[in-house]
């Protein structure tokens, strides 16, 4: 029970802030279908930033630095589908799309460069990120994203930039007309967007495992992300949750065949495939009622009216 | 003091677009506490004026004073700090924020980028108090009606100490009883020293309203009236150039047998929950104009919809000349006699990237005399197209081959009136055919369909305008959360009488709507 616990919270805190990161995008009305590619860059920034850290450095600094890092890079990789959706006025999904292409594969080059052979592998020591509370492992990322997840409350319902990023997403219109800069606030839910999914990427790969393949990415979390964004309905808490379900399903997959479940002796594919048939089967039933920002997806051009 | 008289006057204004002189030379002078009508048809100018003095055009030409000192306005925002507001015809309101938000919006009351919303929530309800504009604060837009969307917007305006008021067509959206209701928050505001401009081109308000109008026609300022010193013959003749009828001439109508019977017809709603259109029946005789009445969006669109094909019909039965078509093809309602002239024209009237001859024969290129063997007989169809051009005056630059989206609004209507009824066809459905054009082709095509009635067809006209409801059909029908609440004689019933069918106050006994 304590394993399926640890599992659950290690994805349910990377879906939350990575579904966290789409929300900010998509509540200031751009699609970010890019989350995927973000987090893998993300994760590879973290990692290199591990490895060319010094031995002996305090495990403040490693975390401080390594965690800046991938969420640094994951908001400058988000710039690209700033660019182009916003500036240039592309299609959303498209750009998203291109981005989780390019992403696997721009990491790999790295990877191979960095390694200066072929493995697409990178190793590293996760010691300072973990820490034990009665018996229960938890990782500093447990506290990062439970942090992240209050002040994304906070900023989404208390604050003046909260309400004029919403305003964006729904009606960009009456925002321009009203002052708002539209263009400044969807570079904002962008750049925020990258900054966690990066962060989330990162979060994924470094307290379960101490080596990552970079051939798989992050084999679907950031899609997954979006499935939880969808069902939380663009809402801080109710993201919250809806990690938390998908996570549990998730982490199934990883106690398969430890616990009482190995008894049953299905194969652990079917484990593997839970939560995205769950997303699927939710979301089904789900999208109907479901509310996104009005105005998501949609290049907003100032000359319309 | 002179200076002090007018508090905004724009003096000499020329704005040009490509191949268009859209103001031309325009001078409009605002006195305090007055209440100024800018009248024109459309494409007259006046929302080109207005988006000038509100920063999003900038004048070739012609300079802007506010209180007697000359101002240059860049963009809105400028025109904000100077406190000039406007009330767009289209509400800029975010429908899933409440009013207080929607009003705060730009200009949040903050510490530290946290919002205090306390102070703003009493401000709004001592204007709200103040000028009788009653909203509900913590209401989410959605949930409103259009009427206290409109009162935010304007309750909008004065939370920004706005005190010069731009309002664009603001009772196009509105029921007669609300349009009373707006005329006398215009005056309080004007009473308490705002300065309106007020931009339409209904009369009826002008007389009502206003204390002084400026007529504009084709860019140019024709000129600047006092209210008392005039009448709407006159201002319309100013604003056409011409005189203008505005009763429509008809004689009694003699219907004939019944040519479109509808039966028991529900169609569901696009986004779930309550049908659209709820177990309504009536029918159409040839030889009359039956009118659906009511305000923009009880069923009226999907009723049409269901009507004409473009959406399946959940339940009831449909009858054209006797023949069932409840579930029948579009080209087949067509071939029986249905003439369909659509709401939205750009999406259901015309193809806007072909030529106007393509667009005339849409729906009869497959005719024996547009085509040989299944090629297109190009010569034919030039001449039938220059045949209606001719016939129905339809203007356009190049003709037959002039791209649709070149065309102005008025023409592409007329395009599209001219197809549907030289189809000759039993039933013509016409909806909003006159919506958002100049008086001058409204009453051409009000002519049309009257003489489609005298010809013995048989006429659905579904109308938001009250004076159209009022003045064209030979029966109306109110429809109100998609069922039809009553049917009333235009000449026995007056406006407000139609106002209390139309918000849902009143309504016939069941049996009587459904006979």
């Amino acid at each position: 029970m304590l394993l399926l616990l640890k599992y659950t919270l290690i994805s349910a805190i990377v879906l939350m802030l990575v579904a966290l990161g789409g929300m900010f995008s998509e509540r200031s009305g751009i699609i970010n279908i890019a989350l995927e590619g973000i987090m893998v860059m993300g994760a590879l920034a973290g990692i290199i930033a591990l490895n060319v850290l010094p031995s002996g450095t305090s495990s403040f600094v490693i975390i401080t630095v390594s965690v800046l890092a991938s969420a640094i890079v994951g908001g400058i990789y988000s710039a690209l589908l700033g660019f182009a959706s916003i500036n240039l006025k592309a299609d959303q999904t498209i750009g998203g799309t291109a981005l989780n292409l390019l992403a696997t594969a721009v990491a790999m080059v790295i990877v191979k460069n960095f390694n200066g052979s072929q493995s697409s592998k990178l190793n590293y020591n996760n010691s300072p990120f973990l820490f034990d509370i009665g018996g229960l492992s938890l990782n500093v990322f447990v506290v990062i994203g439970l942090v992240i997840l209050v002040v994304s409350y906070i900023v989404l319902y208390k604050t003046k930039f909260g309400l004029r990023l919403m305003a964006c997403g729904e009606h960009p219109q009456a925002a321009d007309s009203v002052g708002i800069n539209v263009y400044k606030m969807r570079w904002a839910g962008v750049i925020i967007s990258g900054m966690l999914g990066g962060l989330g990427g990162f979060a994924y790969v470094v307290p379960a495992v101490k080596t990552w393949n970079f051939e798989v990415g992050v084999s679907g979390m950031g899609f997954l992300a979006l499935a939880v964004m969808i069902f939380g309905q663009w809402k801080p808490h109710r993201i919250f949750f809806a990690a938390v379900f998908f996570a549990v399903f998730k982490s199934l997959a990883n106690i398969s065949d430890s616990t009482i479940l190995a008894n049953l002796g299905w194969s652990s594919n079917i484990y593997d495939m839970m939560p995205f048939i769950a997303s699927m089967v939710i979301l089904a039933f789900t999208s109907k009622k479901s509310r996104a920002p009005k105005a998501e997806g949609i290049p907003y051009d100032k000359g319309q009216r | 003091m002179a200076e002090a008289e007018y508090v905004i006057e724009m003096l000499n204004i020329t704005k040009e677009f490509p191949g268009i002189k859209a103001n031309d030379n325009i001078t409009v002078r605002l006195k305090k506490g007055e209440i100024h009508a800018l009248l024109g048809e459309n494409g007259a100018g006046k929302s080109t004026l207005m988006s000038v003095l509100f920063g999003l055009y900038q004048p070739e030409s012609g300079v802007i004073k506010k209180d007697g000192v000359e101002v240059k306005i860049n963009n809105p925002n400028d025109a904000t700090a100077l406190h000039i507001g406007m009330v767009h015809q289209h509400f800029k309101l975010v429908e899933v924020f409440t009013v207080l938000d929607n009003i705060i919006l730009g200009v949040e009351p903050n510490k530290m980028g946290f919002l205090q919303k306390q102070g703003a929530r009493r401000k709004v309800l001592e204007l709200s108090e103040k000028y009788g504009l009653k909203v509900d604060p913590d209401a989410y837009i959605e949930n409103c009606t259009v009427g206290m969307q409109q009162r935010t917007e304007i309750l909008k305006m004065l939370y920004r100490d706005n005190d010069i008021l731009i309002f664009d067509e603001p009772t196009a959206v509105l029921t007669p009883q609300e349009i009373t209701e707006l005329m006398q928050i215009m005056k309080n505001l004007a009473a308490e020293g705002k300065s309106i401009l007020f931009i339409t081109h209904k009369l009826n308000e002008i007389m009502a309203v206003a204390d002084r109008v400026t007529v504009l026609r084709k860019g140019k300022c024709i000129g600047t009236v006092n209210v008392k010193d005039t009448n709407k013959e006159e201002l319309s003749r100013m604003m056409v150039g011409r005189d203008v009828q505005f009763e429509v001439e008809k004689c009694e109508s003699h219907p004939g047998e019944v040519a479109l019977k509808v039966e028991d017809l529900s169609v569901a709603s696009k986004n779930g929950g309550k049908d659209a259109v709820r177990n309504v029946s009536f029918d159409v005789k040839k030889g009359e104009i039956v009118c659906i009445a009511g305000i923009d969006g009880n069923g009226q669109t999907e009723l049409v919809y269901g009507l004409t094909g473009l959406e399946r019909v959940k339940s009831g039965k449909i009858e054209l000349c006797g023949k069932d078509i409840t579930n029948d093809a579009i080209i087949k309602r067509n071939k029986s006699g249905m003439s369909h002239i659509p709401e939205d024209r750009h999406k259901h009237g015309l193809v806007l990237d072909f030529s106007l001859e393509e667009n005339m024969v849409l729906e009869r290129y497959w005719e024996p005399r547009f085509q040989k063997n299944g090629f297109i007989d190009f010569k034919t169809r030039r001449e039938y197209s220059d045949k209606l051009i001719e016939q129905y005056d339809i203007r356009s630059g190049q003709g037959s081959i002039t791209r649709a989206r070149s065309m102005s609004g008025g023409n592409q209507q007329k395009a599209i009136v001219a197809r549907e009824i030289d189809k000759n066809p039993e039933l013509l459905i016409a909806v909003q055919p006159t919506r958002g054009l100049d008086v001058g082709a409204i009453e051409y095509i009000h002519k049309q369909l009257v003489a489609q009635r005298d010809e013995g067809k048989a006429v659905l006209l579904v109308s938001l305008e009250l004076e159209e409801v009022m003045s064209v059909p030979d029966r109306i029908l109110v429809m109100y959360e998609g069922e039809i609440v009553g049917e009333v004689d235009p000449k026995k019933i007056t406006v407000e009488e139609l106002g209390l069918y139309m918000a849902g106050a009143k309504r016939d006994k069941r049996e009587e709507a459904a006979e």
